[in-house]
């Protein structure tokens, strides 16, 4: 700071070159691990990478490898005409869990924090449990649940069959039908993450609104349609847009049920295993890279979606709804 | 009775009482649920592989308590003989499901009775020597040192430059901040893959693979999460405090370190805790940078024991216990700080 020239310049340009200094740390590393690493790997998904060898380009190669033989798949439905069977297996196991996953987790998140925000005995107590699992994920968590879930040894199915009387439990991650909706179930025990952004999402509603409403006549139940839901549509929203980028980021969990398989059958094939198995298995950094650039395509789309949705959904204080 | 059931249903106070007592039963049932996982972690974790293979599903490990007679071992049972129960050796199984018992101090005299409706008696039968043994059977201290290197340094590095960063976007007017400030923000939304394979490819280039900088280095570059989370609390510190140590000569420099950060304390330990907690519980990265075991963190090396060994159930589960109870702790030491930091980065955001 001590630049002789310093003393000299404007107050202005003293505190922007100040600001300056102060980000550099970020703009580094934002030109080092984030535009630099996308502009190569936009450049890596036009060629093919062993990583030994240099990169040979291939022009849109990769990108047809993907796209080819849809016309004759859509015509016949026979998968293996596709250039890349295994791309849309995992880009349909990965939309499966989507579908199945964000809107449960999503229900189960927001009742559990309407009961936990109830002014009910030892609700800090009942609050702290509840949020445990999401500080725990990961390698041991998923390990723990391979064990609950197996058929032989696990707890699971001797309660489903001695306290709930099912007759043929699932075998769970042992059965393709089975293992998406076990990753799922597993993801569920987690969902005291969202539910504190919940929580606190219904502990910011002014209670004068709750007041007023109460004033009008409203009862609970349109207190909750007409106060609380409108007032809770930005974290839902917000929930919404981050447990989508996160589905297809979904790896650790996936990893270690299946020992980076993907089994039973492919069933668990989530379209960032894929990625990893081409480019850290097979070394294909290519078509890695061409993985990851449509993957991120399909964010952006889905990102542009739900925003633009959001203007007939989401309410924002001091603007009409549905309108802006 | 009646009174209090008319009560309950029709007047207000009744209702609100009964909505309390819905509620608190349905998340009592609900937290059962959510402990038992834990509680089933736990119980394996002090099992034999044998009691695993038998006695899987019951929360208390345990054994059947036998007796002695004639150098020879008998299953106890609790036997019912003319409605009278009573511990009885099983001596022997009969054809037709039934089974001779005796009572242990007098051997010779027996009563033959189905064994079915028998219960057999067990004993608590926990092994602590699991824990030893799983701290032995992989080099448990090398990968923890592993792990606590890239946490702590990498806390370090993230701290130091989220703090700087944060300041430069929450004190200063500059050209174009505002558009840097987007940008950064949008980051959060960017999926890694589009970035990981260069980087890797970098790091290769480098030498870095196989080591623990690529999980270290990075950490010193800022990132848009505790960019965030710590100019949100920079913001509500009143300038005047700024201007004040301005007044006296503070350089900004100073003014971070002596008037800033003494006052965010709050979010320098929640980030800190958020960071913690990703670095230790990391899989994606340890799993592709490091290759060789010596190198391996503590999750990297769990999941290959288990691929390999996944038979030892007992001391999978040891060690699981083990990485669990650093997260545990830490959360319920700073519970406040920390539920205050989830929200400050949720619903601000």
């Amino acid at each position: 700071m001590r630049l002789p020239s310093f003393r000299n310049l404007s107050l202005a340009r003293r505190e922007a070159l100040a600001a300056y200094a102060f980000i550099t740390p970020w703009i580094i590393g934002f030109l080092v691990f984030t535009i630099g690493p996308m502009l190569a790997s936009l450049y890596f998904s036009f060629t093919e990478y062993n990583i030994v060898d240099p990169p040979k380009w291939v022009g849109l190669a990769n990108y047809a490898r993907v796209f080819s033989g849809i016309p004759e798949f859509l015509r016949s439905g026979d998968a293996r005409q596709l250039g890349d069977p295994l791309f849309w297996k995992a880009l349909q196991v990965t939309i499966y869990f989507a579908s199945i996953a964000l809107p449960l987790n999503l229900l189960f998140s927001f009742l559990l924090a309407i009961l936990l925000n109830q002014k009910v005995p030892g609700v800090n107590v009942w609050r702290t449990i509840y949020f445990l699992p999401s500080i725990i994920s990961g390698v041991a968590v998923t390990l723990l649940w391979i064990r609950i879930f197996n058929p032989r040894m696990g707890i699971l199915n001797p309660f489903l069959q001695n306290v709930l009387g099912i007759q043929n439990p699932p075998g769970w991650l042992q059965d393709p039908e089975w293992a998406v909706p076990a990753l799922v179930l597993m993801g569920l025990w987690g969902v005291g993450g969202s539910m504190i952004i919940y929580l606190a999402g219904l502990q910011g509603i002014p209670t004068d609104l709750y007041d007023a409403a109460k004033v009008d006549g409203a009862n609970a139940w349109q207190r909750f349609w007409n106060v609380t839901l409108p007032m809770m549509t930005p974290v839902l929203f917000y929930n919404l847009v981050l447990g989508m980028i996160g589905t297809f980021q979904y790896f650790t969990e996936v990893y270690v049920a299946t020992s980076g398989t993907g089994g039973p059958q492919r069933a668990t094939l989530f379209y960032n295993l894929y990625l990893y198995q081409n480019a850290f298995r097979y070394f294909e950094m290519g078509y890695a890279s061409t993985m990851a650039w449509i993957l991120f395509i399909i964010v952006l789309i889905l990102t542009a979606l739900i925003f633009r949705s959001s203007d007939a959904w989401v309410y924002y204080e001091g603007q009409l709804r549905g309108r802006s | 009775m009646r009174k209090f059931i008319d009560w309950l249903f029709s007047t207000t106070k009744g209702l609100e009482f009964l909505g309390k007592g819905v509620t608190t039963l349905l998340l009592a049932a609900g937290a059962v649920v959510i402990m038992i996982p834990l509680a089933f972690m736990i119980s394996t974790s002090l099992k034999s592989p044998g009691q695993i293979r038998s006695d899987a599903n019951t929360l208390i490990p345990r054994k059947p308590e036998t007796v002695t007679l004639n150098n020879e071992s008998f299953p106890l049972y609790d036997v019912n003989v003319g409605g009278v129960t009573r511990p009885m050796a099983m001596l022997k199984k009969l054809p037709g499901g039934l089974a001779r018992f005796a009572d242990p101090a007098n051997p010779a005299e027996f009563v033959e009775l189905t064994l079915k409706e028998q219960t057999p008696r067990y004993r608590l039968d926990i092994h602590w020597e699991n824990y030893p043994e799983a701290l032995t059977a992989m080099p448990f201290f090398r990968y923890l040192g592993n792990t606590l290197l890239v946490t702590f340094i990498g806390m370090a590095g993230m701290l130091f430059s989220s703090s700087l960063v944060a300041y430069g976007f929450s004190r200063f007017r500059a050209p174009w901040l505002n558009v840097l400030f987007i940008l950064l923000l949008s980051t959060i939304m960017l999926p890694s893959q589009v970035r990981l394979i260069p980087i890797y490819i970098f790091f290769n280039k480098l030498g870095w693979v196989n080591t623990l900088l690529p999980l270290i280095v990075p950490q010193f570059f800022a990132n848009a999460y505790d960019v965030f989370l710590l100019r949100q609390f920079f913001m509500t510190i009143p300038l005047e405090m700024d201007e004040a140590a301005k007044i006296d000569g503070a350089n900004p420099l100073q003014t971070l370190v002596y008037i800033l950060l003494p006052q965010a304390r709050p979010a320098l330990v929640s980030v800190g805790i958020f960071h913690f907690l990703y670095a230790w519980n990391d899989f994606y990265e340890p799993l592709i940078f490091l290759h060789s075991r010596e190198n391996w963190t503590l999750a990297v090396g769990l999941q290959t024991f288990d691929a390999l060994y996944t038979i030892n159930t007992h001391l999978i589960m040891a060690v699981s216990v083990l990485m669990i109870v650093p997260p545990i702790l830490l959360f319920f030491f700073s519970q406040k700080i920390f539920t205050q930091g989830v929200v400050f980065s949720g619903v601000k955001g």
